[in-house]
């Protein structure tokens, strides 16, 4: 099997402008063009260990630098989905961030065999945690934290996919995406982390991402079953606490945090019920990383 | 199937389904972008569903295939739905509602809607009684989107239907239409005609559509007197099933020339007929294709030439260099059959200087 990290980083920076690379992650394959730099630059950071495959694409994304005057002023980005634009073009310094952006935003709009929940998910043992959570709670740090010195698994960080026919959880397992102050936090809590350039004055705000551990990358076809919920929420120098949550409850409160849910009715509902039947749900506060690790260590077998 | 810039992947695809499983990764790539473009994924996926090939479609295909027939589904839900509250809302000041293109297929399950994906409804009311449709609607939650004055008076003086309206929660839209061309075209085909023929949908009482041979002839002249080609080949696509579907019974050949000339839409006609022949291989009867006026022979080498290009997926594997220029004339020619050249020079400039100042995205 070929890699990325087969190429060296001028090898891999000829590709992207030339006939591109076709990336897989997953189950999805992208077919990634960019004369860009700082795209390379990510690819060849953060992606050594994804393979190459040939022929199909489930994606075709280009990032460009658009013709336009602002060009020589404001230097700018565009992705482009199959050569249309499907976005407002962000300041070129952006280019790495957009297209985690933009390959979250293809497999959220268009996968429709599974029901795509915002939520990391990692897994330890063959059962899964799913965290979902609006910006700002705390999500990715944790999921840093589990991945990087708790010893879970990747799934994902972004989009937790529910297999309709089966109800397993299917990896995903990409970069984790880190915001402002998590930045440091994590570059502290996990020592020898691999972390992307910090780019400043996006709409989120400063973002870096950091590499998914090898192990989870190469473990990507395997699924996971859900086991628990955990909805955090991160205050700082807060005690833990964990309040286990009505099923109901877990049910309103995941399907807010669904991308397709009412895309796929029906299905969507069945997928949804026989997730939450199979995991409890918390509510979880946390000022402390090691305290929150030691709980998910703790997490009670759900039959 | 060769790929060829003026022939597509997805033209073929259309014609013979049943050559598709013998299609490459490679070509599958290619032809799911295209479809893709051309917005005839879901009704690709389709095609292959009714046709029992799904299965023997290659796996990273097949699974694009069936996130495009979930959206159908739920869109087919969702139509239905929408279709129920706008009977809802006509029905209690009595009013008559005919629904038309996409809407009229889904509810009365042609093939033509069989993954056909629109953003509005089409319905069509007597103008006599546009502005009680549109109090009812509005009633029910469906406002006006155009409020620029220019944009009001261009609807209410010139067009066949109102400013298109969205539903305030759940942003539905419905495009409320008293003729099927604008009042300011040259071709004038009479409503009243069209809503004498309409037939009664089974099983959806108070709902109608129009007749067999009105509803090609409706989609005919959308697709051919129009100056946008986003959709153009789904559009073909749909005469194509029609006439596929109609086509069974023979009195519908019979009527729809006579049809076409009675309405002024013999034109259109011919150039359906001509092109879904050339794309698509719809069967068209001898002595139909023998009567039907086109086009003086000079006229039909630039119409040729033109159609041949803008009919294709709007993507960078079809159509060549000269397929934007195509484009381009055909949309000066959609307005000049829209409106009288005076008017049409006003509304142009009126369009490209004074509108982009006040309002911008929602121009009409």
């Amino acid at each position: 099997m070929i890699t990325v990290a087969s190429l060296t980083r001028a090898q891999l920076g000829e590709r992207l402008a030339g006939p591109g690379i076709h990336l897989r992650t997953g189950r999805f394959t992208t077919l990634l063009r960019s004369p860009i730099g700082g795209v390379a630059d990510g690819i060849h950071l953060l992606y050594g260990d994804y393979p190459l495959h040939e022929g199909f694409a489930d994606f075709h994304l280009d990032l460009v630098r658009p013709a336009t005057l602002r060009r020589w002023l404001r230097p700018q980005v565009s992705l482009l989905y199959d050569g249309r634009s499907m976005f407002k073009p962000l300041p070129l310094d952006q280019a790495f961030p957009m297209f985690e952006w933009g390959l979250n935003w293809c497999v959220s709009s268009r996968a429709n065999r599974y029901l795509i929940v915002h939520a990391a998910v990692v897994e330890k043992g063959g059962r899964a945690a799913i965290l979902p959570a609006p910006p700002g709670s705390g999500k990715s740090t944790l999921c840093a934290a589990l991945v990087g010195r708790g010893g879970w698994r990747l799934l994902s960080d972004e989009l937790t996919l529910l297999r309709l026919d089966d109800g397993m959880l299917h990896p995903l397992p990409r970069p984790i995406s880190l915001k402002n102050a998590s930045i440091g936090v994590i570059r502290d809590y996990v020592p020898g982390s691999v972390m992307s350039r910090a780019v400043t004055d996006t709409v989120k705000g400063t973002v870096a991402h950091v590499r998914a551990p090898a192990d989870s990358v190469a473990r990507a076809v395997e699924t996971a079953l859900p086991a628990w919920v955990v909805f955090p929420r991160f205050e700082a120098g807060a005690a833990i606490t964990a309040e286990p949550m009505p099923r109901a409850e877990t049910f309103m409160q995941l399907a807010q945090n669904c991308f397709n849910y009412s895309l796929l009715g029906a299905e969507g509902f069945t997928a949804l019920v026989g997730l939450v039947e199979r995991s409890q749900g918390y509510r979880f506060r946390y000022g402390v990383l090691d305290e929150a690790l030691a709980f998910f260590d703790s997490l009670p077998a759900v039959s | 199937m060769k790929h060829d810039r003026l022939a597509p992947l997805l033209a073929g695809a259309l014609r013979v389904p049943e050559e598709l499983p013998a299609l490459d990764e490679a070509g599958w790539d290619l032809l799911l972008r295209q479809a893709g473009a051309a917005n005839l994924l879901a009704t690709l996926a389709c095609l292959l569903e009714e046709r029992g090939l799904l299965d023997r479609i290659a796996g990273p295909a097949r699974e694009q295939l069936d996130w495009a027939r979930v959206l159908a589904r739920r869109h087919r839900q969702g139509v239905l739905w929408e279709v129920r509250l706008i009977r809802q809302a006509l029905a209690e000041p009595g009013l008559p509602l005919i629904l038309l293109k996409g809407a009229a297929y889904t509810v009365t399950g042609l093939p033509s809607a069989h993954g056909r994906l629109y953003s509005d409804i089409d319905v069509l009311v007597p103008e006599e009684r546009l502005g009680e449709t549109e109090a009812a609607l509005m009633l029910a939650g469906w406002a006006g989107t155009h409020h620029d004055a220019y944009d009001q008076r261009y609807y209410r003086e010139w067009m066949h239907e109102l400013p298109p309206m969205r539903h305030l929660r759940r942003l539905s839209m419905i495009d409320v239409h008293h003729a099927i061309l604008p009042k300011t075209a040259a071709m004038r085909p009479d409503p009243a005609l069209l809503r004498a023929a309409a037939v009664p949908v089974p099983g959806m009482p108070g709902l109608h559509v129009l007749a067999p041979v009105d509803m090609v002839l409706h989609s005919a002249v959308h697709l051919f007197s129009d100056g946008e080609f986003n959709n153009a080949l789904r559009d073909l696509f749909d005469i194509h099933r029609l006439l596929c579907h109609f086509g069974n019974d023979r009195r519908f050949w019979v009527e729809l020339l006579p049809r076409a000339r009675r309405l002024e839409l013999e034109r259109p006609l011919f150039y359906a007929l001509r092109y879904g022949a050339m794309f698509l291989g719809t069967p068209v009867p001898e002595a139909v294709r023998a009567e039907v006026a086109g086009p003086s022979p000079g006229l039909l080498v630039l119409m040729d030439g033109l159609f041949r290009r803008a009919l294709l997926p709007d993507h960078a594997s079809c159509g060549d260099r000269f397929s934007p220029l195509a484009r381009f004339l055909l949309y000066l020619r959609g307005n000049w059959l829209r409106m009288p050249p005076l008017l049409l020079a006003r509304h142009l400039f009126h369009k490209a200087f004074l509108s982009p100042r006040k309002s911008g995205p929602e121009a009409a």
